[in-house]
């Protein structure tokens, strides 16, 4: 790619990144720096350095390591066997491992609580055994409770970006591998592993991002004295005010991510092997033998129950009342009864929801294809720079780009702050990397024979490409578009600090359900959130579809 | 890869360019004049717009009449939270975006008024208004709804075989009530806030049982502290969730005293008794004020807004929609909330100005005692 | 080194049977080489005695030794895979030394070996480079080599000649022959091309449809083809059925004169006795060998020559005859008769293959 072209491909999402990212954070940053028109070095020195600003850092950094090593460990064997295997409703498992991205956190700390907490389905077994008596297992409250729902929620990133990798390894080099004599964890680590780490990496760095930047799901889960960064930040910017200590944490939390982006970014060319992939169909096939059987089985039951399980919670407390189960939650979802106006009809959140996911996608996927180009098929330090800015919304708060959009766009044209538009501008910010993580590790790893191959043949550069890298991008394309389009379904990004017009998507709902006290409302939010679970899960089946027929894994 | 031979390229760009431009109301609208602060009004206003918090929600045929009645539709904004909605409001001080801002309670009220972020505005029924309301002498804020944040009590644990009703804040210290209680972290949870500032209100700084003394006792209670009411009053409180059998298990929750009539007006068929009750003289008064933002465009269409606000029809209906009460005396009450309205006529109230004072060193030293 | 025994060994992937009823036994240090259309199980069968796949029925057996639950790694057999599946991100040394490795050799041992190994191969010195980089010829050279390390029990390989150009085709199989004979080594050899399997292998078996069609030497399956689908898939052109009876061959191109084919005809496979009529006919498939026809007057046969095509050594003459398939036959010297003339054709008796039923 001449570096005309790379200039070329490059500025949208540059012009994207500078007005709705670089700009708004500076503006606030800004603000919280320059209080009185001077830098004030000691303060934030000061600030840096109190006791509290460390354990904070520290506890923040480890639940953010803990929580990506565990999702590694829980989503490799997955990956590896939608990888390679070929099982009844593989198509429909892999949709439902990105369920729980989409739901609110509010809802996933009820599901975890009633399966962890002092009234899980496990001590009512051990009442039931050992009487009035019988210890209490609990884990809410714990950081183990926190770290089980990060993997929860981020199985998925791994499973598929992992997986869509190694879908496009040729088994026969593994094959090989044995055949010399590697036992099959000698024939994964010697040769499997150096060409699937840069996908591992881009799955780590991703699940590491999220869960560092952790905000819900620490506050419902972990005990009241847990705090995080983000935590941190958003108490200073949104309750207390005061700009020059947010701006303090958020310079560390910024320029710490930063640095850890361009070192990953480093790392990720060093590491591509070229040659790995081929477009050829891949040899996903059904286990065979009972050795193959086990490990299929018990992985799917492994990840079966991690997703499964909570979900199933929120199924079951949606059609749970006082006279046993019933639809009675979902009636009166439905119905237009005397009640707040607070309330929305489920139409209309799945409508406004699905119109958002839609310009997330057209928006994110657009622009993070191109900057995904630029980033596959360049060298040098000014992609892995690129890189590392396009993965910067990811780990930066999302209060302080939410009240960086309020004082950075605050004069026309540019003066979004009551538009619709900024909500899929918002939830683009976050599903952009994604397309990014999807694309560029699987493009450095096309064997460039294969375009010598056809260039040998005839083809012209746009029909190599057309030929060879096209259908592989695009597949991991798609794999990025369905993460883009569950991002936006799942609210994530700075909308929460978004003033939005009357636009409400099913989150927004289920916030309003739970928001209010009342008879039925913890019902009818279990429902809304089935509904987006099914949603969510539809809506990726169906991305998935335009992959075209025939039996391509990923 | 020039332009010349990827045409998929160059359509791609044109067509992202092209959504952009579509979709931005900016584009589709008629140019507007660049605002200026307190210029007079617009030429041709196409709607008034009222920021509010995720809670603020009227009937559609209420909201509706004011464009009866102005020619003008109303914009809702909504910002999830609070304090930040607030907060952006003073941020954006030199450029609003909205003309009113709605759901701004006494606890953010004096950093709001200091901030002057609001235009004055006495709105023509101020007097209708009850004075003990009025909290900003110079009017410029309106009050608009208040509501108590009480010690709200699941019937099923207390009363003939089960706990013993508590009557004070103090009884909570009780070993009685070892384990019983929620509360929400006042640093993140305006419920939250409002607890501890009864409680300080209450005991005070200084005396033989401060506060602090209060707190260290709860402690030693077993207090449970949740990031939010959600979490509180659904996952933790025994009469959150409907009796699925999988609702927490503590009888006693901070939460607000519309929930005994919320419990009876949501539910149907409505009982007679409903399944929560309050402890009155725990309740901390939060009232909230709406105001007409200074350097708006419109500035008359902002003040019909305001007192369109305080007006019967609208005031009375808040109660169904907000659960929180109206603050027009006037305004009639639904009947499950006339019925089941526990809330004390003389509850725990804080001035505005001592809460911004020491908030900040409130919420660390409750941070230090309660959660370290 | 020892013996590999396969008795009854088949496959199926879900309802497919990929292969049945396989019996097999390969000498020590004999080259075999499997050939047969593609869809015919040798892939299969290979990865069978590889270990990489289960087999669904049968066993197998390696120097007396069960081998059903021996995992691959343990086997001790080589495998060159088609697409040769060079480990891309180590370079030729390191894909070459990779099983020693694994053998846990000591680095000195594993360099002396690999340099011995190129050599064999012909890629002396190439130790360095990456295996990106190498052409298609360099790279089977390196599969090669690396398969060939560690010393293996049994060597097998995967079409090795699939992705080379024709010239190279013709020169390797010669020189791999080489070094299986230096080596003394077990090589079992799968390919669809039958020129490459009769060049390199001592012994050919044949699979169709997942079993075995026919098995043996060069020289006998050329000589005496034992199916008519070993006769088109060897390349015979000249094939049709043909009747015997009273000291003739009854054929769509005319009558032969032939002696009692059961004299002369060798039984193959399942249906020797299969097809002798109540009244002494036999129903055979009858090839004609393209030089065992020639141009003579008063020839059996008679038809017109459609084309003619110049082979270097001798011309390729097609002759279309009524009723009946073309005719192909190899002509060295004059006379050439011309394309459209009638040609009378003779049938030399040796170059003449009957195949019962």
């Amino acid at each position: 790619m001449s570096r005309r072209a790379a200039l070329l491909l490059a500025a949208p999402p540059i012009v994207f990144l500078a007005v709705f990212f670089a700009w708004p954070v500076a503006s606030i940053l800004a603000a919280g720096l320059f209080p009185n028109g001077q830098l004030d070095v000691r303060g934030l020195v000061a600030t840096w350095t109190q006791p509290w600003a460390l354990r904070t850092v520290a506890f923040t950094l480890a639940l953010a390591i803990g929580s990506t090593l565990l999702t590694l460990a829980a989503g490799m064997p997955a990956a590896w066997v939608f990888a390679r295997f070929e099982f009844r409703g593989r198509r429909l498992l892999r949709a439902l491992s990105i369920v729980p991205f989409v739901l609110p956190t509010v809802v996933v700390g009820a599901a975890f609580l009633a399966l962890l907490g002092p009234r899980s389905p496990v001590n009512a077994a051990l009442a039931g055994l050992l009487g009035p008596s019988a210890p209490v297992l609990r884990l809410d409250g714990t950081i183990w409770a926190v770290l089980l729902a990060n993997v929860f929620y981020n199985v998925a990133v791994v499973l598929r970006l992992v997986g869509g990798l190694w879908s496009h390894l040729d088994p026969r080099t593994e094959e090989a591998a044995r055949m010399l004599g590697a036992s099959p964890w000698r024939a994964f680590r010697e040769v499997t592993w150096p060409l699937l780490r840069p996908a591992v990496m881009s799955a780590a760095s991703i699940v590491f991002l999220f869960t560092v930047t952790s905000f819900g799901i620490v506050l419902v889960l972990g005990g009241p004295g847990q705090s995080t960064l983000e935590v941190e930040i958003y108490r200073q910017t949104a309750v207390l005010l005061d700009l020059p200590a947010a701006a303090a944490l958020s310079v560390l939390q910024i320029g710490g991510i930063f640095t850890l982006l361009l070192l990953y970014a480093r790392s990720q060319e060093r590491l591509a092997v070229e040659g790995a992939l081929r477009p050829a169909a891949e040899m996903a096939r059904p286990p065979r033998t009972r050795r193959e059987r086990l490990a299929v089985g018990g992985t799917l039951l492994g990840l079966g129950l991690l997703i499964g399980l909570p979900l199933l919670v929120l199924v079951e407390r949606s059609f749970a009342g006082i006279g046993g189960y019933s639809l009675d939650a979902y009636r009166s979802l439905f119905s237009v009864s005397a009640r707040s106006a607070l309330f929305v009809p489920p139409a209309r959140a799945i409508a406004d929801s699905l119109v958002f996911a839609t310009a997330t996608l057209l928006i994110a996927g657009c622009l993070g294809l191109l900057a995904a180009l630029v980033i596959g098929y360049r060298r040098g330090w000014l992609p892995r720079t690129f890189d590392a800015v396009v993965m910067l919304p990811l780990g930066t708060s999302a209060v302080t780009i939410g009240f960086g959009f309020i004082i950075a766009l605050d004069q026309p044209p540019l003066d979004l702050r009551t538009s619709v538009l900024l909500i899929p501008i918002a939830h683009a910010l976050i599903a952009l990397p994604f397309v990014v993580r999807a694309v560029a590790p699987v493009i450095r790893a096309i064997d460039p024979r294969l375009r010598e191959a056809a260039a040998v043949l005839g083809a012209s550069p746009s029909r190599v490409w057309r030929a060879i890298d096209g259908p592989i991008v695009a597949r991991a394309a798609l794999v990025g578009a369905g993460f883009a389009f569950a991002v936006s379904l799942g609210e994530f990004g700075a909308t929460l600090f978004i003033a939005r017009p009357d636009t409400p998507t099913v989150p927004v709902a289920i916030y309003r359900l739970l928001n209010l006290p009342g008879g039925t409302n913890f019902s009818q939010a279990m429902a809304m959130s089935t509904i987006l679970m099914v949603m969510t899960a539809a809506s990726v089946l169906l991305i998935e579809r335009f992959r075209g027929s025939g039996p391509q894994p990923f | 890869m020039s332009p010349r031979r990827h045409p998929a390229v160059v359509a791609l760009l044109l067509a992202t360019s092209a959504v952009v431009l579509h979709l931005s109301p900016t584009f589709a609208q008629s140019p507007a004049a660049p605002p200026q602060p307190s210029s007079p009004q617009r030429a041709n206003p196409t709607e008034v717009t009222l920021l509010a918090t995720d809670s603020f929600a009227l009937s559609d045929d209420i909201l509706a009449s004011f464009q009866a009645q102005h020619g003008v539709p109303i914009q809702v904004l909504r910002v999830g939270d609070a304090g930040a909605m607030v907060n952006q409001a003073i941020l954006s001080k030199e450029h609003p975006f909205a003309d009113v801002l709605y759901g701004v309670d006494n606890t953010f009220l004096s950093r709001a008024l200091d901030a002057g972020i609001f235009e004055p505005y006495a709105v023509t029924d101020l007097e209708a208004l009850p004075p003990a309301l009025r909290l900003d002498p110079q009017d410029r804020v309106t009050p608009v709804d208040y509501g108590d944040v009480c010690l709200v009590l699941d019937l099923k644990a207390f009363g003939s075989g089960g706990l013993p009703t508590p009557t004070s804040l103090r009884d909570l210290t009780l070993p009685v009530y070892k384990g019983k209680l929620v509360v929400e972290n006042p640093a993140t949870s305006s419920p939250g806030l409002a607890f501890l500032l009864a409680s300080i209100e209450q005991f005070g700084e200084t005396g033989s049982y401060t506060w602090h003394d209060y707190w260290r006792d709860l402690r030693a209670n077993d207090v449970a502290v949740t990031a939010g009411w959600d979490d509180a009053y659904y996952s933790t409180f025994s009469g959150g969730s409907d009796s699925s059998g999988a609702a927490g298990d503590r009888p006693i929750v901070v939460s607000y005293a519309t929930d005994p009539a919320a419990a009876v007006y949501a539910a149907s068929p409505a009982p007679d008794v409903s399944p929560l009750g309050i402890v009155p003289s725990s309740c901390f008064r939060q009232v909230e004020f709406a105001g007409v933002l200074a350097g708006t465009d419109d500035a008359a269409l902002a003040r019909a807004l305001l007192d369109f606000l305080v007006s019967q029809p609208v005031q009375e209906d808040i109660p169904p929609n907000m659960y929180v009460l109206p603050a027009l005396p006037a305004a009639r009450l639904p009947d499950a909330f006339a019925r089941f309205n526990e809330a004390p006529a003389q509850p725990l109230t804080m001035q505005p100005a001592l809460i911004g004072a020491n908030r900040e060193r409130w919420l660390a030293e409750w941070t230090d005692l309660v959660l370290h | 080194m020892g013996v590999l025994e396969l008795s009854g060994v088949g496959v199926r992937y879900g309802a497919r049977e990929a292969l049945s009823g396989i019996d097999l036994v390969v000498p020590e240090g004999q080259v075999l080489s499997l050939l047969g259309p593609s869809g015919g199980g040798k892939t299969s069968l290979l990865r069978v005695i590889a270990g990489l796949e289960p087999a669904s029925a049968g066993t197998l057996r390696f120097d007396g030794r069960e081998l059903t639950d021996v995992p691959p790694h343990e086997r001790g057999f080589g495998l060159m895979f088609q697409d040769y599946a060079l480990f891309p991100h180590l370079d030729v040394a390191g894909n070459v030394g990779f099983g020693l490795r694994m053998a846990a050799w000591p680095a000195h041992r594993v360099r002396a070996r690999v340099a011995e190994m190129l050599e064999l191969v012909g890629l002396p010195g190439a130790e360095a480079r990456s295996v990106g980089r190498l052409s298609g010829g360099e790279q089977q050279r390196v599969a090669l080599a690396r398969a060939l390390a560690p010393s293996p029990r049994l060597l097998m390989l995967d079409e090795p000649m699939g992705s080379l150009d024709r010239a190279l085709r013709e020169r390797l199989p010669l020189e791999l022959r080489g070094i299986f004979e230096r080596l003394g080594i077990t090589v079992v050899y799968v390919t669809h091309d039958q020129e490459e399997a009769f060049s390199v292998a001592d012994r050919t078996v044949i699979l169709r449809g997942g079993r075995v069609e026919a098995d043996g030497t060069p020289e006998m399956l050329w000589g005496q083809p034992p199916t008519e689908f070993v006769a088109r898939f060897l390349g015979f052109r000249n094939v049709a059925p043909g009747v015997w009876q009273e000291a003739g061959i009854d054929t769509p191109w005319g009558r032969l004169s032939m002696a009692d084919p059961r004299g002369t005809a060798e039984p193959a496979g399942d249906d020797a006795a299969a097809s002798v009529t109540t009244e002494g006919r036999i129903e055979l498939t009858v090839v004609l060998r393209p030089e065992a026809l020639s141009v003579a007057a008063g020839g059996p046969i008679s038809g017109m020559v459609t084309a003619r095509r110049f082979r270097g050594d001798h011309v390729l003459i097609t002759v279309a005859v009524a009723d009946a398939p073309d005719l192909e036959l190899e002509l060295r010297g004059a006379p050439l008769p011309a394309v459209g003339d009638a040609v009378s054709l003779a049938v030399d008796p040796r170059g003449v293959i009957l195949i019962p039923g």
